[in-house]
């Protein structure tokens, strides 16, 4: 699953629009994390915990909107954007938005100008006891 | 003396905690604009725009969201002097600085995020802050959240 804020993928081509998908999540926060907020608030500088539940919370918006994508068949989400919002008194909203697309192949494998399609033989000729090619290099 | 000890003991621990605002406070918050700059210098030739599109001379073969995000609280200090400025206006600068630091911190978590990633350049990037201190009022301390996201390209699958 591609995710980007950008309207289209760098690389790709969106073939099909799925619609908007969204995840949310309410994160209360934690009362020893609280007294030490609170300690905080007199020396000032980063709430290291607080970034932690609201990164980790963010995530798990992320994952909920990625599971939506999933369940329309998509597998990329573009123009993702997010909200945080106060909604009581020590519990915040994490929300993110997005379209649902799919998309089609690279484009990035420019061969010479021309729009020919991508070669259709496979990169292995996988008969029985061959040997596999190397993986891709990743990272 | 019940009066002394009722006007004496809330005024010095006022003064107390002004005092720990003004000297750790001014410490910590000298200590990581220094550390900003320096991780700002590292990261300088890194490119992060806000534009939409691929810039141009880049292939990217694929691309991912990278975010960063801080939660800064501001100081005793701070809070009580912004007390003051409530009633004549004019500009927050102990609250601008605050909320410099936690956006310049977002921005360079976001970067060093993608760095690690493999990423060539973040485009598309936006800035969030919201209030997350829950409280309203006198007693309000402020504290911040900043959320810096962007679009990484990437040079190969990830």
């Amino acid at each position: 699953m591609i995710v980007v804020n950008t309207e289209t993928i760098p690389g790709y081509e969106i073939v099909a629009v799925k619609g908007l998908v969204q995840g949310n999540t309410i994160r209360a926060k934690h009362l020893g994390r609280d007294i030490t907020a609170s300690l905080k608030n007199l020396v000032g500088g980063e709430l290291t915990q607080y970034t932690e539940l609201l990164t980790e919370s963010r995530r798990q918006a992320v994952e909920r909107m990625i599971q939506q994508a999933q369940e329309l068949g998509a597998d990329a989400i573009v123009n993702v954007r997010f909200t945080t919002s106060s909604i009581a008194a020590g519990a915040a909203e994490l929300y993110a938005y997005g379209t649902a697309v799919t998309t089609v192949g690279s484009t990035a494998t420019p061969s010479a100008g021309s729009f020919s399609p991508p070669p259709a033989t496979p990169r292995s000729t996988g008969g029985p006891g061959s040997v596999p090619p190397p993986p891709p290099s990743v990272d | 003396m019940e009066i002394l000890i009722q006007i004496v003991v809330p005024l010095a621990s006022v003064v107390v905690l002004l005092m720990l605002g003004f000297t750790i406070g001014r410490t910590r918050e000298r200590r990581h604009f220094a550390d900003l700059e320096h991780r700002e210098a590292t990261n300088s030739k890194f490119l992060v725009t806000n534009l939409k599109t691929v810039p141009p001379g880049m292939q990217p073969q694929t691309a991912t969201l990278v975010l960063g995000a801080t939660v800064i609280a501001s100081d005793y200090l701070k809070t009580f002097l912004s007390g003051f400025r409530m009633i004549f206006g004019g500009e927050m600068k102990s609250y601008s600085s605050m909320i410099e630091r936690a956006r310049r911190e977002a921005r360079l978590r976001m970067i060093e995020s993608a760095r690690a990633a493999g990423a060539m350049a973040v485009i598309n990037i936006r800035f969030e802050t919201s209030n997350v201190s829950g409280t309203t009022g006198r007693n309000a301390a402020p504290m911040s959240e900043v959320l810096c996201y962007g679009t990484a390209l990437l040079p190969s699958g990830h």
